[in-house]
């Protein structure tokens, strides 16, 4: 593999300026801002929900002045984590992946890209800013009307009205984002580059841009309307003047529901980077794989009334079907993953173990969601704390845990460093046994129909037990993150250096220095299959695509 | 797939830099990409309007109320309007035609035309704004209000975009710029022009005419 030093100046990691990384048009660096962005944020939403858990350790309102701050914790806390968080890292993933993986440049627009970036600090620091501006949005992530709605009783503060605002900030910057990624992925692959050669993370942004694109904008749709109902004296959701209140919910989840693909199907690209690599196998049935991704995408736009069952307003026997339907592909994608583990020489290094994690935490809440996609059983846990559970375990056991699996993967190509391995598992132990310990005993807390979204509850209810050990569970998940700071602190200083392709990786980001040159690459391999540096390492002996 | 047979041809003639050289011979332009995926976002924010028109309307009878029976009349100044935008999309494909064959007068000469048609759209959608403002009608009367004015509301908004975008086309083709080879921008405005005009036709239909 002749891919090595033909650069050597791009062998030390050059740190910029601070006007250089500010004013960059390089995907690279733009992606690592992504990150380092969305993670911020990840940290101010862990705290709201470090808040919201130890007001619930107890029955009884301890901390919070009353229970309209507790509405705006748990509502900003949800918005900081969707919105800013694990949208955006994961779009920065694969803003720093995507061009690498299919031997190209850059991005298709370098200077969009850096817009898409740049809108999403913008749109946080409104949604905090509204805290001082005499409360945030307190009506919950969804923002239901009439809950939403100006008025004394609903959400007369300026605090709604910077959500609205900051949300369609957001999601421009999703949908040039989305833009750009199809773009780049459909214009710009190195010659040899099929799109049944690329790599799955690069089908799993190609098939969450296309929902992005598709769906964001519906979203935005809603949310101008919920501006002018609230500012300018509409009447789209007021169901005492002509209006429906569940429009809004339609409306909002016709976007929503495929938001949800977008927050784990990068995610999945990710593990599915992973699992071959650290198992020193192909992945099980890549074809297949790119189906399901395919499918998952499809469905998703027709089950969002899933969300509505017990509204009386949405065909129920259709999108509980639908919904169902949906396992199949996800299935498909767990046989896909384990089959590639079956009998491989497994490295348990930090990505492999948080790719595990995402597993079988990300089957933990496909099976509870199952659940609520009966309807019989959805009428008695809607709105408990079981669809918390399952949120949760399919977000934070499915997308974060795949995030930090894709963070120890990638770092050593960022930075040309390799991440500590020991605080690396550390961080996983305290963050895998945090997670269960904080989410397991929501399903037991919604079963005996504990409501989600209340800042108290009674102390005979029998709930105190569970509620105090999600607490503990919630402290230890934060406790996580020290370790992880601290490992990228250190490492960026003293780590073990990387080199070009330290996993043995299939993909073409690692045929090129660590970190790699501002035009990425010198020399590219030839593309024969899939794996083309699996190929280049040993002849051209690789398992063909097709 | 046309990019996958594409790619495949060029793997024979692969040495190491000529790999690095990322093909932009046939295709569709990076630029028209994008905007054609940009439309198809717009396409998606106007479906989320119009269901919402549609929902409302179902479920208000009569409609339009009564005090607002014959308000929207659509042989009027709106049809003037209408059939304004309707040419200017004419025009602003004759632009196109004639930079491909690099007819820059004519090229020049149709792009402000279509410009100034799109100021006059605006100057008319707003005059009819204060005809409707006059008989009462404002954004606060019911759903219908609601609904007719954030309908041709964002429109109006689309097409002050167009317009601006036309005028940046414009100004850079009196700079010099754009040749037969060279106008991806004229061709991404214009299909952002068709997409407006669409729109306005959907809009004129349903609010006047349905």
């Amino acid at each position: 593999m002749a891919t090595h030093a033909l650069s050597p100046a791009a062998q030390a990691y050059s740190r910029g300026t601070l006007y250089d990384w500010l004013t960059t048009t390089d995907h690279k660096k733009i992606g690592i801002m992504y990150v380092i962005n969305s993670f911020i944020f990840f940290l101010v939403g862990g705290v709201l929900a470090l808040v919201v858990r130890t007001e619930l350790a107890q029955p009884g309102l301890q901390y919070l002045t009353n229970e309209h701050v507790y509405n705006e914790m748990f509502t900003m806390h949800a918005t900081l984590m969707i919105f800013v968080f694990v949208i955006p890292m994961l779009a920065g993933l694969g803003n720093y992946a995507v061009p690498l993986m299919i031997g190209a440049p850059d991005m298709a627009f370098p200077r969009i890209n850096a817009l898409s970036l740049w809108m999403l600090p913008l749109g946080g620091l409104l949604l905090i800013s509204s805290f001082f501006t005499g409360g945030s949005a307190a009506a919950g992530w969804t923002s239901y009307p009439p809950l939403s709605a100006e008025g004394p009783l609903n959400s007369p503060g300026a605090g709604q009205d910077l959500w609205i605002v900051a949300l369609v900030l957001i999601g421009t910057s999703s949908i040039l984002g989305g833009i750009n990624f199809l773009v780049t992925i459909f214009k710009m692959r190195a010659p040899g580059m099929t799109l049944f050669r690329m790599p799955i993370m690069v089908w799993t942004i190609l098939v969450t841009s296309v929902l992005v694109v598709m769906a964001t904008p519906v979203i935005t749709s809603a949310l101008v309307m919920l501006f002018i109902d609230r500012n300018y004296g509409g009447h789209f959701f007021d169901p005492f003047q002509g209006g429906s209140a569940v429009l809004y919910q339609n409306i909002f989840w016709f976007y929503s529901h495929p938001a949800v693909y977008v927050m784990v199907l990068p995610a999945m690209g990710v593990v599915s980077e992973v699992l071959p690599v650290f198992s020193r196998k192909p992945l099980f049935g890549y074809k297949a794989f790119i189906f399901a991704t395919a499918g998952i995408g499809a469905l998703g736009f027709s089950v969002w009334a899933h969300h509505m069952f017990t509204t009386g307003a949405v065909f129920l026997p259709f999108f509980s079907l639908l919904t169902f339907l949906i396992a199949v592909p996800t299935g498909v994608k767990m046989f896909n993953w384990v089959f590639t583990l079956f009998r491989g020489q497994l490295t348990f290094s930090t990505p492999l173990v948080f790719a595990l994690g995402f597993l079988t935490m990300f089957l933990i809440g496909g099976i509870n969601g199952a659940f609520s996609a009966s309807v019989p059983v959805d009428f008695a846990l809607h709105d408990t704390y079981w669809v918390v559970a399952h949120l949760h375990y399919v977000l934070f056991g499915g997308s974060v845990f795949g995030i930090f699996a894709g963070i120890y993967y990638w770092f050593p190509k960022w930075t040309g460093r390799m991440l500590n391995e020991g605080l690396g598992h550390l961080q996983f132990w305290l963050m895998f046994i945090g997670f269960n310990l904080t989410f397991f005993p929501m399903h037991m807390l919604g079963i005996q129909g504990m409501p989600r979204r209340i800042a108290d509850y009674a102390s005979d209810a029998g709930w105190n037990d569970w509620n105090l050990a999600a607490t503990i569970g919630g402290f230890l998940i934060a406790s996580s993150m020290l370790p992880f700071i601290w490992n990228v602190f250190i490492s960026l200083r003293n780590g073990k250096v990387a080199g070009d392709d330290p996993w043995e990786g299939n993909t073409l980001e690692w045929a090129t220095t660590s970190p790699p040159p501002p035009y990425n690459f010198d020399h590219l391999p030839e593309i024969r299959s899939e794996r083309p540096l699996f190929d280049a390492r040993h002849g051209h002996a690789g398992h063909a695509g097709h | 797939m046309t990019a996958d047979s594409h790619a495949l041809a060029t793997t024979g003639e692969h040495t190491p830099l000529a790999g690095l050289a990322h093909d932009t011979r046939g295709g569709i332009s990076n630029v028209v990409l994008g905007m054609l995926l940009f439309i198809t976002s717009e396409v998606m924010f106007f479906a989320g309007l119009f269901a919402a028109y549609f929902n409302t309307r179902a479920s208000n009878h009569p409609w339009p109320p009564d005090e607002f029976a014959h308000i929207l009349n659509p042989f009027s100044i709106i049809l003037v309007a209408t059939i304004i935008l309707i040419s200017s999309s004419f025009t602003c494909q004759l632009a196109v035609w004639a930079i491909r064959r690099s007819d820059r007068t004519g090229f020049l000469r149709n792009i402000a035309i279509t410009f100034v048609l799109g100021v006059v759209f605006l100057l008319l959608q707003a005059y009819d704004y204060s005809l409707l403002f006059e008989e009462g009608m404002t954004l606060g009367s019911g759903p219908f209000g609601t609904t007719y004015f954030t309908l041709t509301g964002f429109h109006g908004a689309h097409v002050f975009g167009g317009v601006i975008m036309l005028g940046v086309v414009l100004y850079r083709g009196m700079s010099g710029q754009f040749s037969s080879r060279h106008h991806d921008a004229v061709e991404a405005a214009s299909l952002y022009w068709h997409f407006v005009d669409v729109v306005w036709i959907l809009l004129f239909s349903i609010l006047y005419f349905l």
